[in-house]
């Protein structure tokens, strides 16, 4: 392993990461905040980073192990870090809160521990929203952009921290992916800005909704969440805008080169939207009892739909009053999730199309034993590889959901809280049911629970792999 | 500079691997998943699963905004196929991996036709470059352009060579070899001759001449040259064949050594100047009885690098002035030259090397009329190539009537795939290619060379 190379490549992570604390310095200075926590965090944070950066390397070469473990130190160390702004500043006393908070930014998750968010520092609420926008396209994805670091074996690094079950380059070179992969992120982020602002936002709570919304994350900095800004308006922009960002950013690519063939081609696309429209409209229908008229259960229904499968997390109503059918609804599609190579959380569209698909031609082999089946997607051949590794992602998920569901309900929670918390972490969702609903928080859980749900959110974010064989003894293993 | 290669195999490896590191941007079209996944894996490159012969998947990996397409898969026939797919698609340049030798004569009939820029012959190429090794003097510096087929000698005139002090109109009669001196370095400045200039010893001349005629070029020179007069080549494979006839070409005697008797008797049928052995290479005792003593350089061909190697080093011990061995993976090229063995020949590395020289070559002619573009005698002089057109106005007309501009010269006319160094009675039709060389700079056309 080129632990040398690893450690230097967190090193230049750390960095970003200093550098990325300006902006939330920035804010402080500009509303009379205290610069403190942001100016103790940048010198804790940048000279651990320095000193890694100048360390000599033999060789550049990384393997597919180094590629995993400089994303799970990466997107660790940055959490630990990330966390010390909430401590310092009192915002958050408790350090393990603190990181839990900072991890469920970055991972994109928007789970909270926070009972009264209105009351703290701006600066402190944006940099919570900042984590979002950081921790949805990658912080080393970021670095590849910017940074002459993308070398021959950089997909090894690419591939562990984009999601989906098929990680491409669009275009040859792994920098100008990450470049394309970081402007199309960018622009999309202003536009839905600009879009909230027309709806007569105030510019702060445009900027973070965008972050929010951009990573699909779901931190709100009002206490009633979205729902609180009672505008229909700023909901069809979020909803709209968390629908784009649940979208494999390889269509704005396609979109950009003015090609559409490959766009209608896209089955992951058209299963996306036509899943989620139709649990809109069933849900609609569902809910229709609890309010007066079937718009307003349509505005409810669409915006949480929107926020559960792109895996954003934001909240309008209290779903957790609604019927079990929705509820149901709701959770399935947490399970489910966003596209592949999106922001999104969540198992990925695409890889649910090739489970079924890959169901289906083993029963045929069952009917036809001699039968020759190959799982096709978008028209082209998927090669058996790629098929096996989306049925052990699935196993793995399961499992992880389980196991973290037993040790969840040791802390005394209901089956449903337990269940929900331990897929909405996983999925990078943010709220559950039960205990865990919109209008609750996390809380209320001992510090064990809270470390767990902060490994979950790290494994989801990571799609399990990276963050798995980073605690597998046999990674390290000489022999 | 965009460039798609089609066929990931040794060669489109090692070609992907150095374009890529040279900055342009590569897509990597093969059917073997699990070749594509080692490049993607190893590389910083797209790779497109599928076959080279799918115009869906060529425009897929963005052939029609492609500058060159490079078809090197293991069949000539698909190469050939997937450049002219490639060129219908729209990619400007297509270079073909050939390798059957009766396809490649073929090749030059109609290469227009199918619109390639370049093929490439792996063992004809390794074969040019092994007897390149047992010509040249390891002093002198050689330049290529043309697509690799001219090649240019540098090297110093020595105290009292019949050379110096000769004006350059008495050459022919003096020294009765067909040559060509197309530049000359002298203090640091390259000035490129004409009839009246007188050479002096400590000039760096580059010649350009034909490979046979080489050798006495270095001697007319006074330059020592080991000469070779013998060689022995263990392996009677397709690289066996290209050098035994080159080398006979050069007049020295070759003997190969071949264990299967079939291909003995081909050989022998193809190759009658040439002495085919049928006995097993590998054993010692053959190679001995067969005067392995008395050999100038022994080349190992055989088909096993492990064998190839095993042979060089029991030359080596005998005392073999010049072993050249064949390694086809080059994995362990460190580990060879510790053995002594530092002569080694690897035919898709070479190959990959001729397409690099052609990439930069085209590289350096983008956005002018220039065929290609190279640059030589350390970098200060220039060698264009160009396409002979209808409208060039010194057509058809004799050489030394033509008035062209000073600080320039034809060094050679390409037509039909074949190289003339000329002479004042040769003359420039349409169609051809020719090289000029040049200290100046601003040729855009080849109209720009006439006065």
């Amino acid at each position: 392993m080129n632990h040398r190379m690893i450690a230097r490549t967190v090193g230049y992570v750390l960095l970003v990461e200093a550098v990325l604390l300006l902006l939330p310095l920035a804010v402080a200075v500009y509303m009379h905040e205290a610069v403190l926590p942001f100016v103790i965090t940048q010198a804790a944070v940048a000279v651990p980073g320095l000193l890694l950066c100048f360390l000599p390397v033999r060789s550049r070469v990384l393997y597919a192990r180094d590629g995993f473990l400089i994303v799970s130190l990466s997107w660790i160390f940055v959490s630990l870090f990330g966390a010390l702004p909430f401590v310092i500043g009192g915002s958050i006393p408790s350090y393990v809160d603190a990181l839990f908070e900072t991890v469920s930014g970055f991972t994109t998750t928007g789970s909270s521990i926070l009972t009264e968010i209105e009351s703290l520092p701006r600066s402190i609420l944006f940099w919570r929203s900042f984590t979002h926008w950081i921790g949805g396209m990658g912080v080393l994805v970021f670095i590849m952009a910017i940074l002459p670091l993308a070398n021959e074996r950089s997909m090894h690094v690419m591939r562990a921290e984009c999601p989906g079950p098929e990680v491409g380059k669009i275009v040859p070179r792994a920098r100008n992916a990450a470049l394309y992969l970081y402007g199309v992120y960018f622009a999309l982020t202003v536009l839905e800005m600009i879009a909230l602002r027309f709806g007569g936002m105030p510019w702060f709570d445009c900027v973070v909704n965008a972050f929010g919304t951009a990573g699909t994350g779901g931190f709100s900095i009002l206490n009633g969440g979205i729902g609180a800004y009672n505008s229909l308006y700023a909901e069809i922009v979020i909803t709209v805008f968390m629908l784009l960002f649940g979208i494999n950013f390889n269509v704005y690519f396609f979109l950009l080169a003015r090609t559409f063939k490959p766009i209608f081609k896209m089955e992951e696309l058209r299963v996306y939207l036509i899943t989620a429209v139709s649990s809109m409209l069933l849900i609609a229908w569902n809910i229709l009892p609890i309010y007066s008229n079937f718009g307003t259960s349509l505005r409810y229904s669409t915006f949480q739909v929107a926020a559960m499968m792109t895996s954003t997390g934001f909240s309008t109503a209290d779903f957790n009053v609604w019927p079990t059918f929705s509820k149901c609804i709701l959770f399935l599609l947490m399970l489910m999730g966003a596209c592949g190579g999106s922001t999104g959380g969540g198992m990925k569209v695409s890889r649910i199309i090739i489970l079924v698909k890959k169901t289906r031609a083993d029963l045929m082999r069952l009917l036809h034993p001699r039968s020759v089946r190959v799982v096709r997607l978008d028209g082209r051949r998927l090669d058996d590889g790629t098929v096996n590794a989306v049925s052990l992602y699935f196993i793995v998920y399961l499992l992880i959901m389980m196991v973290s569901t037993l040790l969840l309900s040791f802390s005394g929670c209901d089956l449903d809280t337990a269940l929900t918390a331990s897929v909405t972490t996983l999925s990078n969702i943010g709220p559950g049911f039960s205990a865990i609903g919109p209008t609750a928080n996390f809380a209320f859980f001992p510090v064990p629970c809270k470390l767990l749900l902060s490994l979950l959110m790290l494994m989801g974010r990571l799609e399990i792999f990276p963050l798995l064989l980073t605690l597998t003894p046999s990674m390290y293993r000489r022999r | 500079m965009k460039i798609v290669i089609i066929g990931d195999g040794k060669m489109g490896f090692d070609l992907s691997n150095r374009l890529s590191q040279e900055g342009h941007d590569i897509v990597v079209v093969d059917n073997d998943s699990q070749a594509l996944e080692l490049s993607s894996n190893t590389q910083d490159v797209n790779c497109i699963y599928g076959s080279g012969l799918d115009s869906d998947i060529q425009v897929q990996a963005g052939v029609p905004s492609a500058r060159l397409v490079i078809a090197t898969t293991s069949h000539d026939e698909t190469n050939i196929l997937a450049c002219l797919i490639a060129k219908k698609l729209g990619a400007h340049h297509t270079i073909a991996r050939v390798r059957n030798p009766e396809l490649s004569r073929s090749l030059n009939l109609m290469r227009e036709d199918l619109g390639l820029s370049l093929t490439v012959n792996p063992e004809l190429a390794a074969a040019t470059e092994i007897a390149r090794i047992l010509r040249v003097p390891s002093a002198a510096r050689v330049d290529f352009f043309a697509k690799g087929r001219v090649e240019m000698v540098a090297c110093r005139i020595p105290e009292g060579s019949l050379l110096d002090g000769m004006e350059l109109r008495h050459l022919p009669e003096k020294a009765h070899v067909k040559m060509l001196i197309c530049a000359v370095e002298r203090n640091g400045d390259v000035i490129i001759p004409d009839g009246s200039f007188r050479l002096q010893a400590g000039d760096q001349i580059s010649i350009t001449a034909s490979p046979a005629d080489i050798i006495r070029i270095f001697s007319l020179l006074g330059i020592y040259a080991h000469r070779t007069r013998g060689v022995m080549i263990v392996g009677g494979g397709r690289i066996s064949y290209y050098l035994a006839k080159m080398l006979g070409d050069m007049n020295i005697t070759v003997r190969i050594v071949e264990k299967d008797r079939e291909l003995c008797e081909k050989l022998a049928e193809m190759l009658p100047h040439a002495m085919i052995i049928h006995g097993d290479g590998s054993d010692q005792e053959t190679l001995q009885e067969e005067g392995l003593a008395d050999t100038d350089a022994l080349i190992a061909l055989t088909g096993f690098d492990e064998e190839n190697v095993v042979i060089s080093m029991y030359a080596l011990s005998c005392g073999i002035p010049k072993v050249i061995t064949k390694v086809n993976h080059i994995s362990f090229g460190s580990v060879l030259s510790k053995a002594g063995i530092d002569c080694v020949i690897t035919p898709h590395v070479i190959s990959a090397n001729h397409v690099l020289r052609y990439v930069r070559a085209m590289q350096n002619s983008v956005g002018s009329n220039v065929e290609a573009l190279s640059r030589i005698a350390d970098q200060k002089a220039e060698a264009l190539e160009f396409r002979v057109r209808s409208n060039f106005s010194g057509k058809d007309t004799a050489l030394r009537d033509l008035r062209t501009k000073k600080g320039l010269l034809i060094a050679c006319i390409i037509r039909n795939g074949q190289v003339i160094f000329p002479n004042g009675s040769d003359s420039i039709h349409v169609g051809d290619s020719v090289v000029v060389i040049t200290t100046g700079v601003g040729l855009d056309d080849l109209n720009d060379i006439l006065l």
